[in-house]
């Protein structure tokens, strides 16, 4: 019986063999995704969060920092005055504010991601390539910057000068690059003896342009997941710097600012925490599931 | 292996040097001063300040007095704490902190190393969609939201039943006082613990020497134990020296919530008010720490895994 579909499975595969396109690891690793429900359930759940925030606030009857002065305190969900979420103690549309708030939690986890991953790749692709001294002097310099306590200078830049978008993804980024820096090296380091490096110098490629083409494609999938993962870990740290005040400043809003506002209230309206809240922590949860399902993916090794 | 520790001992001066050199300019270059209250300060009197505190002296002559006074372990005065000196505020501050994180930190490996065991030897069962469950509950909820979760639940959900906790102060280190602030401390660092422990406990009862111990019979509880556990452990150990890190942000959120006086509370209202001197303290205090755990965090790693050398 078994043999029986094997040979027959083994004749379509012959049959096929004339138009069959190579798979590649890409798809392969995708395939593998989208059989991973939490995965997939946690890119659909982001997808549509992020698009709420993206698109949604220009739809409600409220803009984020308009204040409803016929009802300046906290309010129930009302549905015919258009705060369908109610609002803030101070009478500003509590989705309205979720959602730009998303979009500004959203943007500082990715810029300050992007800024990590361009330092990180950099320096971890040059460290592992090169080699030698270079590489001796700029892993020296991860170890060093691993054993201080980098928050504090964040928090110092921002107290110094003052609640700045900018400054607040520049500097979470020039933190949150040194694991980056690390795995990528590691990876780096394997490949840099395999045979298309060695085809690629051979045919005169300069050293740049073999980190750039051969060695940065080739670490990106393990860059993505850890990529998944900062992103998370970033909004947390802005929440933490709200929590300390130091978050973007008034009327604009974040998860962070508004989870600390709703935390501060807690005990009398607790729908202005729970709200954010509850924006935020799926959030979380969906990129750290997406972040483990991409990991099973990209990692053959583990199946 | 000795003279190895002995030279990361000895990276961790010039780091340190590093780090006073850094923040000394950052603070000095920056712009507003702690002398920018709400009401300003009369021109001869801020005169008269900025005499005593010696910011009227050329720089790098502010630096190396600045250097001199840290060797000898005097921080300089606070400018806001008038009565204080910061060498003052971090020795009372310091072990109220350490003792915290310490607690919290043994009570996250009590906790989380047996959960994440017991996820990693039942994988994809129910008891192991429970504990990932709530180790991600425990990163992605924000540890000043879970302060005050747990202040409304105990402090006055609970408010006159034997279970109610005191829902802020310190009352100089009471019990009572120290079970909510350790416990939201820790949670988090249960959560990464829990996780780590799963993975690397996993990976490891793939490996080769395990399968080997099995079939030499080996009952499935001495395998575990004794043979996968010690290396399941090494990933764990290696988080240990990111987490002191970690555990002195998460200070700041607890002692400010709980009002506790430790150094991190100090560090957010000295960051707050721009006050320089004990800002620069804390930080230095606080990196001195960090290079000591991760140096220790290096040496239990060599006792786990036989494979590191020292060179």
């Amino acid at each position: 019986m078994s043999s029986f579909n094997l040979a027959s499975l083994h004749g379509e595969a012959l049959n096929a063999a004339g138009e069959v396109e190579g798979r590649s690891l890409w798809q392969d690793a995708w395939r593998r995704l989208i059989k991973n429900r939490a995965a997939v359930a946690s890119m659909i759940i982001l997808g549509v969060i992020a698009l709420a925030c993206i698109v949604v606030p220009y739809a409600l009857p409220w803009s984020y920092d308009a204040i409803d002065w016929d009802h300046v305190e906290a309010m129930p969900p009302n549905m015919e005055l258009g705060h369908y979420l109610g609002t803030d103690s101070v009478g500003r549309d509590l989705l309205a504010r979720t959602l730009v708030g998303g979009r500004v939690s959203l943007l500082v986890g990715l810029l300050a991601t992007l800024v990590a991953l361009f330092i990180g790749v950099t320096v971890g692709a040059i460290a592992g390539f090169m080699g030698g001294r270079v590489d001796q002097l700029l892993m020296r310099l991860v170890d060093l910057l691993y054993s201080v306590p980098l928050t504090f200078f964040v928090i110092i830049l921002m107290v110094m000068f003052g609640r700045n978008f900018i400054l607040m993804f520049l500097a979470i980024g020039a933190v949150e690059w040194l694991t980056m820096a690390r795995i990528v090296r590691g990876q780096t380091l394997s490949l840099k003896n395999k045979e298309f490096i060695e085809a690629a110098r051979a045919s005169g490629g300069s050293t740049a342009s073999i980190i750039a083409r051969h060695i940065v494609p080739n670490v990106l999938g393990v860059v993505i997941v850890y990529v998944t993962l900062t992103i998370p870990h970033v909004i947390l740290l802005e929440s933490f710097l709200s929590f300390l005040g130091l978050g973007v400043q008034e009327p604009l809003t974040s998860w962070g600012v508004l989870l600390n506002e709703g935390a501060a209230e807690l005990q009398a309206n607790p729908r202005t925490l729970i709200v954010p809240a509850v924006f935020m922590t799926t959030t979380l949860f969906c990129f750290n599931f997406l972040g483990d399902g991409l990991r099973d993916a990209l990692d053959p090794k583990d199946r | 292996m000795w003279s190895y520790f002995a030279r990361r001992l000895l990276i961790g001066v010039p780091t340190l040097f590093a780090i006073v050199l850094f923040c000394f300019f950052l603070m000095r270059l920056a712009p507003g001063g702690p002398f920018d209250g709400e009401a300003p300060v009369p021109p001869e009197v801020l005169a008269n300040l900025r005499a005593r505190y010696h910011l009227d002296d050329p720089l790098w002559q502010q630096f190396f007095s600045y250097l001199g006074n840290l060797l000898r372990g005097d921080f300089g005065p606070s400018f806001k704490y008038k009565d204080f000196t910061v060498t003052e505020l971090i020795a009372q501050g310091l072990p109220v902190s350490i003792e915290n994180g310490l607690s919290a930190l043994v009570i996250a490996i009590l906790v989380g190393l047996p959960l994440g065991i017991i996820a990693a030897l039942s994988q994809n069962s129910a008891r192991d969609y429970f504990v990932s469950g709530f180790a991600m509950i425990g990163i992605v909820i924000p540890t000043f939201v879970m302060g005050q979760l747990l202040i409304l639940a105990f402090g006055v959900g609970l408010r006159g039943t034997p279970f109610q906790l005191p829902a802020g102060g310190w009352n100089d280190g009471a019990f009572a006082n120290r079970i909510l602030p350790v416990t939201v401390l820790a949670l988090p660092f249960i959560a990464y613990i829990a996780r780590i422990a799963r993975a690397s406990m996993i990976e490891t009862l793939r490996a080769n020497y395990v399968r080997t111990a099995r079939a030499k019979g080996l009952p499935y509880r001495t395998v575990v134990l004794r043979h996968a556990m010690k290396a399941a452990l090494t990933p764990v150990v290696t988080y240990l020296g990111p987490a002191t890190a970690y555990l002195l942000t998460g200070s700041m959120v607890v002692e400010t919530i709980f009002q506790i006086p430790g150094i991190g509370r100090y560090f957010v209202q000295g960051a707050l008010n721009r006050d320089y001197t004990l800002v620069m303290g804390v930080t230095i205090v606080a990196a001195a720490f960090v290079i000591v755990a991760n140096l220790i965090v290096d040496m239990v790693y060599g006792f786990l895994d036989p494979k590191v050398r020292y060179e």
